[in-house]
């Protein structure tokens, strides 16, 4: 019960944060320079991660799919397999959980570190806003950087699997994309990468919300980096299942 | 008693606790503009929270917080960030943004706060790092400053907005007796040549020597003793006489 009560107490605080950063998204001063500079950290530095992963996982996805296709006498539809995995759920899903991991860890770390060390009294004292000036932009930076990321671990994942396609039955470039294409629609595309737009929300705010809130000092560091990086990831499964239902809502196509 | 319109910070029964522990217990006091005030005291008596109050950083739990005729106890954001910019606060640990050069630190609140075109804000910056002794490390970040160097650029960041009252937490901890004196002489600067107020936590007696008109003595949350260094050196408080004697 107790522990019950206390789940109760932590969505209503992370709740209350995050409407407080889309209310202050609207509010003047807009913190373009470091809403630049945190889009650098997110997405710059994430695509290696996200791109290295993304082919990895294609080919290892190609080569499973090939050994079980083969049985049936279906290969040919490897690509649109892959293609189709990819852009609907594995890639805005992978990507989502990769930068959770990579960018939620980073600002939970450095938020707290900023608050043991008192930088963010000293941005207070400085009559500057820190929640709008520290929490908003790394929040936006995320909303906006992982749809893009996304695509380009769809991307990198639909190499990776031609490479391995490739390898096993010298399939034409042009062959693989077409066949890859054939199955796929506009809203088996647009729809899931949007939909890592909610993940970065969730990353953004519950990351910066463990590590903005922390009153541990050092140790406050450490635990804002873990939490961080563990309830992001889980809250972007959970949120996942309620926006599959929503897209199949949506767009009743993307079900059959 | 000192005049309302010359009183800079004015503590009116205030109590501050945390869960059990009572950290300031009834303190009031006054402090004049153009004051210098070192609070004294052993380590955990609410001298820190002292000037995080004043900064309005933490709410006290009963009592009034006056900065410069206003009480900052309850203010709503937008009046309170107009107070704090008279109020300029040393941190302990100087309290630098580690993601933003020397210069970037100061340049910061100037081109935040204030409608100076780049060029002004460039040479204030540069003109308070030099008063500092810090002209040539403007590029530098606050990873490779040595413990003097960040507390002087700490101070230049708490100066650069040229504020009535100046918070100092600590200013020469941890430094050896040369810059220490270095650090006191900055802030006396700042008193004699801007007529800013001082408040100064600190425990280096020789610096409160120094550099106070008055000294204010907390212990066990209780201010024990408010005086100059003569009056509270011969207080009837055992505290307040040893702190300052010893």
């Amino acid at each position: 019960m107790r522990w019950f009560s206390k789940l109760f107490e932590f969505v209503g605080k992370v709740g209350l944060f995050s409407l407080q950063v889309l209310v202050d998204w609207l509010k003047p001063p807009f913190e373009f320079a470091q809403l630049s500079r945190q889009l650098a950290e997110v997405g710059n530095k994430s695509l290696t991660l996200v791109v290295v992963s993304g082919f990895a996982l294609g080919a290892v996805m190609t080569m499973h799919t090939r050994s079980t296709l083969v049985t049936f006498g279906a290969t040919a539809m490897i690509p649109a397999v892959q293609a189709v995995s990819f852009f609907v759920e594995i890639g805005p899903l992978v990507a989502g959980l990769l930068l959770a991991g990579r960018v939620g860890s980073g600002i939970g770390a450095v938020l707290a570190n900023m608050r043991a060390s008192e930088q963010i009294d000293a941005i207070e004292s400085l009559s500057i806003d820190s929640f709008k000036f520290l929490v908003v932009p790394r929040v936006l930076a995320c909303v906006i950087a992982l749809p893009f990321l996304t695509l380009f671990m769809d991307f990198a994942g639909l190499l990776g699997g031609f490479l391995s396609e490739e390898a096993s039955s010298r399939i034409a470039p042009a062959l693989y994309l077409s066949r890859a294409f054939d199955y796929l629609q506009w809203s088996n595309f647009i729809a899931p990468t949007l939909k890592t737009a909610v993940f970065g929300f969730i990353i953004g705010c519950v990351s910066s919300y463990f590590g903005y809130t922390t009153d541990k000092g050092a140790q406050g560091v450490g635990e804002a980096a873990t939490n961080s990086v563990v309830v992001s990831s889980l809250l972007i499964i959970v949120a996942d299942v309620l926006l599959i239902k929503c897209i199949f809502f949506l767009f009743p196509d993307t079900a059959l | 008693m000192i005049a309302n319109q010359s009183i800079a910070v004015e503590f009116k029964r205030v109590m501050k606790s945390f869960g059990p522990k009572r950290v300031l217990n009834d303190v009031s006091f006054q402090i004049g503009q153009g004051q210098a005030v070192c609070l004294l005291g052993r380590s955990g008596t609410g001298k820190s929270v002292t000037l995080k109050l004043i900064m309005a950083l933490m709410r006290p739990d009963s009592g009034e917080v006056w900065v410069d005729q206003d009480n900052v106890v309850g203010m709503e954001e937008r009046r309170l960030s107009l107070v704090r910019r008279k109020l300029g606060y040393l941190f302990q640990d100087a309290a630098l943004f580690d993601s933003l050069t020397l210069y970037e630190n100061l340049a910061l609140p100037l081109s935040r706060l204030t409608k100076k075109p780049k060029d002004e804000i460039d040479q204030v910056t540069r003109r308070v790092l030099t008063d500092v002794g810090l002209g040539a490390d403007g590029a530098k970040y606050p990873s490779a400053l040595s413990g003097g160097m960040k507390k002087r650029a700490g101070l230049a960041r708490a100066l650069v907005l040229e504020p009535k009252i100046l918070l100092a937490d600590e200013p020469s901890s941890g430094l050896d007796r040369i810059t220490a004196a270095e650090i006191d002489e900055l802030l006396m600067r700042c008193k004699t040549e801007r007529g800013t107020a001082l408040i100064i936590v600190t425990h280096d007696v020789h610096g409160a020597r120094r550099v106070a008109d008055k000294v204010a003595v907390l212990d066990k949350g209780t201010l024990v003793a408010f005086g100059s260094v003569e009056e509270v050196s011969q207080s009837e408080n055992d505290v307040a006489r040893r702190l300052i004697t010893e």
